[in-house]
């Protein structure tokens, strides 16, 4: 069926609309950082993001915790929800709520209530800023809960691993080869949530005094905007590469998705 | 004589104050096709998720081959069990689907047998050329299909069907209801199959377990559930049955002006109400009978009548197709019985 013309230059200036309301800023960051000077272009604040050990080393941190946090979440968080899901369906309810406590919760009130356990880790234990994946595993919880929780809903998961149990599998088996498999689509967005999350984390790491990326980055900032902009842009773009890889990733899960395939 | 594969004793289970089994006891014979007919609610799912271990018991036993299982996982029974809802795993093709059971320790065959056996699998149920298609672009009846060839694919020991073909459409329906059959026929495995559909669970069972409030009303083979139902309820559940007032005397209840003989649990003495098969009663045109033709119904291979009685009884009757002209509305009719016994329930 065509569309008329009205309905078309309707839905045109909508996308339009929201694409430049979230496009301008991207440009504004791009055309600051290449500026050199008043009026001069160039590229020597991109050039210069390598040239800052700290800056260096606040990345490898955050990617760091990133890395545990999203081990957490996949041999911690997922198989809990699922587990409550299947198995306990009266603990639901109090699980998503404890979930969307650190939500609740400002951030500035959740430091000042951990800090002490930090302190004294720092004192007697370690004061690497790996540590942090802690706080940051909790942080994810209220976004991670609700996409998992929503592909569990999606889908007779249930009936799924009831099957897959009288053909002979194991719990393990069916947790991380029916279950899991078959949320695939929550588990993934669950995850890029969370490395978006623990890369643009800044209160509570610098309140903790932790050197993680955006804590360099605002350092570097109070000295030269322009290198900070550009690794802020820098890092926006790495979770866009990151959401575009998505799709690959999850190759079988489309069934989930294609609902009018076919 | 065939060996007892199945042995439900006295299984009890209850959900609160529901009780959805209390106390039922069922056997099936090796090779045999068992359906559990019964009202909504009346605890089948909860029979069958029980013999595949996938709901505890209060009290009961279950045997299969002779061997008490009441206490062991299911992923260690090795039933296969179709479900009600559609459950295929959803990222597998059909034909990983069928393997998947064949991948697990308590299966495990070779990759080879693997593809043979999942490939013969989908022959028999008439989709070898979807084998690599998934789910989400197969039919519901084609998903079921699927469902039923991964059942198969483990050799189970019993099959086990939870109302597979109830999200189905008619016709659907009663193609892969024969199918079933003769694929199960064709196996020989062991099956339980549950269903809340008379028609379903006579057309297929070699023996049809009607069930009430959690225990077995009674379990025999289709004609003789349908001609000689031990209680009220059986008789009324199980086809068409016309309430007809009576007087019992012993073995025999005198109605319109017959006297036939009671089936075992009617009434002995007094008044009752015999549940008569609407084929059981025979409408011949007649200007000095006492009912009358209230409507008439040609549906084909038979005729349907409503008939009044003197008394305003109003029944329904069901006679030979070329009746139907003969019997329009407003004829005069005389009405007798033609059945050999009858269950006499009390008023
Ligand atoms: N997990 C459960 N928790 C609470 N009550 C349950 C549960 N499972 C079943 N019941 C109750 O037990 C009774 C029997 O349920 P069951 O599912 O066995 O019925 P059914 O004969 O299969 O009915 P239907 O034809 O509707 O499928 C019902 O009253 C149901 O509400
Ligand atoms: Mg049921």
């Amino acid at each position: 069926m065509k569309r008329s013309l009205g309905q078309r230059i309707w839905r045109w200036s909508i996308l339009l609309v929201v694409t430049s309301y979230l496009a301008l800023p991207i440009v504004a960051m791009l055309d600051f950082s290449t500026k050199v000077g008043r009026s001069k272009r160039g590229l020597y604040a991109w050039k210069a993001i390598f040239s800052q050990p700290e800056l260096v080393g606040g990345i490898v941190t955050s990617l760091e915790l990133a890395a545990i946090v999203i081990a957490l979440l996949l041999f911690l968080v997922v198989p809990t929800v699922v587990w409550v899901h299947l198995k306990l369906p009266r603990l639901r309810r109090p699980l998503e709520l404890i979930c969307l406590l650190p939500l609740a919760i400002p951030g500035i009130v959740l430091v000042v209530g951990v800090s002490k356990i930090y302190m004294w880790l720092s004192i007697h234990w370690t004061e690497s800023p790996l540590t942090l994946s802690a706080v940051y595993a909790m942080l994810i919880l209220p976004y991670t809960y609700r996409s998992l929780s929503a592909a569990l809903f999606a889908v007779d998961v249930h009936t799924l691993a009831e099957a897959a149990r009288t053909l002979g599998a194991s719990t393990s088996r069916t947790l991380f080869q029916i279950v899991i498999p078959t949320i695939k689509a929550g588990v993934m967005s669950a995850l890029v949530i969370s490395i978006a999350l623990v890369l643009g984390e800044y209160t509570i790491s610098s309140l903790l005094n932790y050197k993680t990326f955006q804590v360099e980055i605002n350092l570097i900032g109070q000295n030269d905007g322009t290198i900070a902009v550009a690794v802020s842009l820098a890092s926006l773009i790495f979770v866009l590469l990151l959401l575009l890889l998505m799709p690959t990733a999850k190759r079988h899960g489309k069934a989930l998705l294609d609902v009018d395939a076919e | 004589m065939s060996s007892v594969a199945v042995q439900l004793n006295d299984i009890a289970k209850s959900f609160g104050p529901v009780k959805a089994l209390a106390g039922l006891t069922l056997e099936i014979k090796e090779g045999e096709l068992v359906a559990l007919l019964g009202p909504s609610g009346c605890g089948k799912t909860t029979a069958l998720r029980a013999l595949a271990g996938l709901q505890d018991l209060d009290r009961g036993q279950i045997l299969v081959g002779g061997k008490d299982i009441t206490f062991q996982a299911a992923n260690h029974r090795g039933m296969g069990m179709v479900f009600q809802a559609y459950s295929l795993f959803p990222h597998m093709s059909a034909q990983e689907n069928v393997e998947y059971g064949l991948k697990l320790k308590a299966h495990k065959v070779s990759a080879e047998d693997r593809r043979k056996k999942s490939s013969e699998l989908l022959e028999l149920v008439g989709l070898s050329t979807h084998a690599g298609h998934y789910p989400h672009q197969m039919s519901g009846g084609q998903q079921q299909r699927v469902a039923l060839a991964r059942a198969l694919a483990i050799e189970p020991k019993v099959l086990l069907l939870d109302e597979p073909l109830s999200a189905l459409d008619a016709k659907v329906r009663i193609q892969l209801r024969d199918e079933i059959r003769r694929i199960q026929l064709e196996v020989g495995t062991t099956t339980l199959f549950v269903t809340h559909d008379q028609e379903e669970a006579l057309g297929i069972a070699d023996r049809v377990g009607v069930m009430r409030d959690g225990v077995l009303q009674q379990i025999a083979v289709p004609q003789e559930l349908y001609d000689r139902p031990t209680s009220a309820f059986v008789a009324e559940f199980v086809g068409l049955t016309n309430p007809i007032r009576g007087t019992v005397s012993g073995s025999t209840v005198s109605i319109l002006g017959s006297q036939i003989a009671t089936l075992p649990g009617s009434v002995t003495s007094g008044e009752g109400t015999a549940l008569v098969r609407p084929e059981s009663i025979r409408v011949e045109a007649d200007p000095s009978g006492s009912a009358k033709v209230v409507t008439s119904s040609f549906l084909g291979s038979v005729c349907r009548s409503i008939v009044d009685l003197a008394d305003g009884t109003r029944i329904t009757a069901q006679s030979a197709s070329s009746q139907a002209s003969v019997l329009r509305a407003g004829t005069s009719v005389r009405v007798t019985l033609d059945t050999p016994a009858v269950f006499v329930k009390s008023l």
